[in-house]
């Protein structure tokens, strides 16, 4: 019995010198830390994608606390709702970001570009992309090995076995440019995700001329400036034989679509045309104006 | 017998064009002449649309400290000066000659007769090599006029002549050292004047036993150049191993040869060293070997600059059937080409034929740790780990590792058991590594 309560004591007794050791250590080495930062951080994502150009979202919550105003710094995985959330806490005030997601602006599948030699070094990109131009005679295109799929953290972006293209998962996307770095060729674009998801882009890179670009890809922008003339908003711009439309001027009116003798400009999320007659009308001038140009250009 | 310490494999050697005479490539019709033919940045064209060149006049002239002059090969008018698509698809400048007869450049000594005595300075002779655009032959292309300046406060003690070939298939070097090694040995006792070096080592690998025996005999009325045999070995033609195999130094991690005392050159370069110094006569042509085993007349060809691949292939016998790749070089470094209608340029050491069955790469399997790579690496290093490393992208850790030691010689592959792609990856590192110290370098 005695053993008992001797131990009690002499247990309890050390429990509490240890106690009051580590009180003081506590107090004597303690770090003053602005309480704000694990509530920002708490109210950021925790994906630590460095989407925001900081290493990860703690880096990302101090840099809030120590900034004066929010005009920089934004979360592109959290948008602005969690950025006026941040604002909330900090007392300041976060400017609306459109959201954005990222977008392929290659079409170059099995179908539409011809594969010319076969690579059977390893699969990367980037490791392709130094030897040589790729599968294909673009040498702007898609090289297809997945370098997006490997960096992507959020799993949205996946390579479509039928085309050998990426395809981006819109609801997964969380806009952190990732795979923008990890691409390459560049092809990988962030733009802005539209009323509705509603969004036309150019789907190609090549800046080759005309004649060269065709043969190598059937819907390649070939720089006929035909969506130039269309566009009603300047939104559309063609630098080295290749068409950029400003996502910040387009107003979504598909004109530029139905022009576009090779087919380079897409949309997406649209409803379909109001005049189902009218599609295969312009179906075939498309065709004739396609012919009308390869001869030309011979 | 001699050779280097570390690491290194010995591949099968198919010399099939070995002893083959060098026969001479017919002149086009229209030559596309590549002005990045080196290492460095390409050259500025002076020439403009319309002009009439005459072979061995200077089109192009250096750009830049690391670059090298562009000469015509061929006699004509300049009808382009424009971009073209080279062997990987990529577009890089040209001057396109369209040709008409074969004249040359009036100061150009045609004659075969061999022209021993030189009378320039030293200084005249490195100026004489950077006009006439001499470059390494050996694979990088490297300015030969650089290797021959050493840095203030270094000097060259010996020079190393690189007639190892050690690359299977090709025999370029080796032929050309059995036709014309008295040449060969006037341009090193050219290069030995410029150095001012005393002794010359010539590496030549004993699976060329007549050029060793050619080479011995000649040294024998040379004073100062010394015939060493060596192991047959892949990859002794590279600087550091052959450094090592011959005066048994190390050159140390990211230094040049110089550090040593030792300057290294190809016994090609020496060729054209001899033939730009004694006959005036620019870097306009090279000799490649076209070969691979369905190959019907596997030969040494002298190719002119800016002539088509088409050309020389269709001179041995056109492409065989059953090919799966074609290489541009040896099957160690060379590069597979897209296509084979582009002009041949300084760097054009062979072509190779490979079979399908020949070219197929195997899946990839696990690492089993074998240590395989790390036995064959020449330059110490762990493949297996660069490779994880750089598939990682862990950058800082590849630099301690040393990536930018290796000389992409391609034994780690070679020899590993699974098929792993270790130097697709290593040089992807290296390469993404170089862009971080360059970036570190111009910030300070």
């Amino acid at each position: 019995m005695n053993i008992i309560v001797l131990s009690l004591i002499v247990l309890g007794v050390l429990g509490c010198l240890a106690s009051v050791v580590l009180f003081l250590v506590a107090r004597k080495f303690n770090v003053e830390e602005d309480p704000r930062i694990d509530l920002v951080e708490e109210a950021l994502p925790s994906a630590n994608c460095g989407g925001c150009g900081f290493a990860g979202c703690r880096n990302f919550a101090e840099a809030c606390v120590n900034a004066d105003s929010l005009d920089n710094l934004n979360c592109p995985v959290g948008g602005t709702s969690t950025m006026t959330k941040v604002g909330e806490i900090l007392g300041l005030t976060a400017n609306a970001t459109d959201p954005m997601v990222a977008v392929v602006r290659c079409n170059g599948s099995h179908k539409n570009c011809q594969r010319t030699n076969t690579y059977d070094g390893a699969k990367n990109c980037a490791i392709a992309n130094s030897l040589y131009i790729g599968e294909t005679d673009c040498s702007f295109g898609c090289l297809g090995f997945g370098d997006c799929v490997t960096a992507c953290l959020f799993d949205a972006i996946h390579i479509n076995p039928e085309t050998g293209l990426p395809e981006v998962d819109e609801d997964k996307c969380t806009a952190c440019g990732t795979c923008v770095k990890a691409c390459p060729k560049g092809i990988i674009e962030l733009r802005k995700k539209g009323p509705k998801n509603r969004r036309i882009f150019v789907s190609c890179m090549n800046k080759d001329k005309d004649g060269i670009a065709r043969k190598a890809c059937s819907v390649a922008c070939i720089g006929c400036g035909k969506c130039v003339k269309e566009c009603q908003f300047d939104a559309i711009t063609i630098e080295n034989n290749l068409a950029y439309i400003d996502f910040t001027k387009c107003r979504l009116c598909r004109k530029c679509v139905d022009v576009c003798p090779t087919g380079s400009i897409h949309e997406l999320n649209f409803p379909p045309r109001k005049k189902q007659e009218a599609v295969p009308e312009t179906e075939e001038i498309k065709t004739i104006k396609i012919e009308d140009l390869s001869e030309s250009n011979d | 017998m001699k050779t280097f310490k570390i690491g290194g494999v010995h591949p099968q050697e198919n010399k099939l064009s070995a002893g083959s005479k060098i026969q001479k490539v017919a002149l086009p019709t229209q030559a596309i002449i590549p002005l990045d033919q080196h290492l460095g940045a390409p050259a500025t064209p002076i020439v403009t649309v319309g002009d009439t060149v005459k072979v061995g006049q200077l089109i192009a002239t250096a750009t830049g400290f690391i670059s090298a002059n562009v000469h015509a090969s061929v006699s004509g008018k300049v009808t382009k000066i424009d971009t073209f698509v080279d062997a990987w698809g990529k577009r890089s400048p040209a001057i396109t000659i369209d040709v008409e007869g074969d004249e040359w450049a009036d100061d150009i000594i045609t004659s075969k007769e061999i022209n021993r005595i030189c009378k320039l300075s030293k200084e005249e002779i490195i100026t004489k090599i950077k006009k006439a655009g001499i470059v390494g032959l050996g694979g990088a292309c490297f300015p030969t006029h650089i290797k021959l300046t050493p840095p203030p406060g270094k000097t060259a003690e010996v020079l190393i002549i690189n007639a190892v070939e050690c690359e299977p298939y090709l025999t370029c070097d080796h032929q050309l050292m059995m036709e014309h090694g008295e040449e060969i040995f006037i341009g090193i006792s050219i290069l030995m004047k410029a150095l001012g070096v005393q002794k010359t080592i010539v590496g030549i690998e004993n699976n060329k036993k007549d050029a060793i025996d050619y080479f011995q005999k000649l040294a024998n009325r040379h004073f100062g150049i010394e015939v060493v045999s060596l192991k047959t070995c892949y990859p002794q033609g590279g600087e550091k191993q052959l450094i090592d195999a011959l005066i048994g130094r190390q050159v140390p991690s990211g230094a040049l040869p110089i550090e040593v005392g030792a300057v290294v050159q190809n016994v090609a370069t020496t060729f054209a060293v001899y033939e730009a110094i004694q006959k005036n006569k620019p870097l306009i042509e090279r000799v490649m070997t076209v070969t691979g085993k369905n190959v019907k007349n596997p030969g040494n060809f002298a190719i002119r600059f800016g002539t088509p691949l088409t050309a020389v292939v269709e001179m041995a016998g056109g492409i065989p059937e059953n090919t799966g790749k074609i290489i541009g070089g040896g099957p160690m470094m060379g590069r597979a080409h897209m296509t084979i209608d582009v002009p041949a340029s300084k760097r054009t050491s062979g072509l190779l034929f490979m079979t399908k069955e020949e070219s197929v790469r195997k899946e990839p399997q696990n690492c089993i740790r074998c240590a395989k790579c790390i036995s064959a690496c020449p330059m110490g290093l762990e493949p297996y780990l660069l490779m994880s490393l750089s598939e990682r992208g862990m950058y800082e850790e590849l630099e301690k590792n040393g990536i930018m030691d290796c000389i992409e010689c391609g034994c780690c592959l070679f020899s590993c058991p699974s098929y792993r792609p270790l130097l697709d990856y290593v040089r992807q590192g290296k390469a993404a590594v170089g862009n971080i110290i360059r970036a570190r370098n111009a910030k300070k």
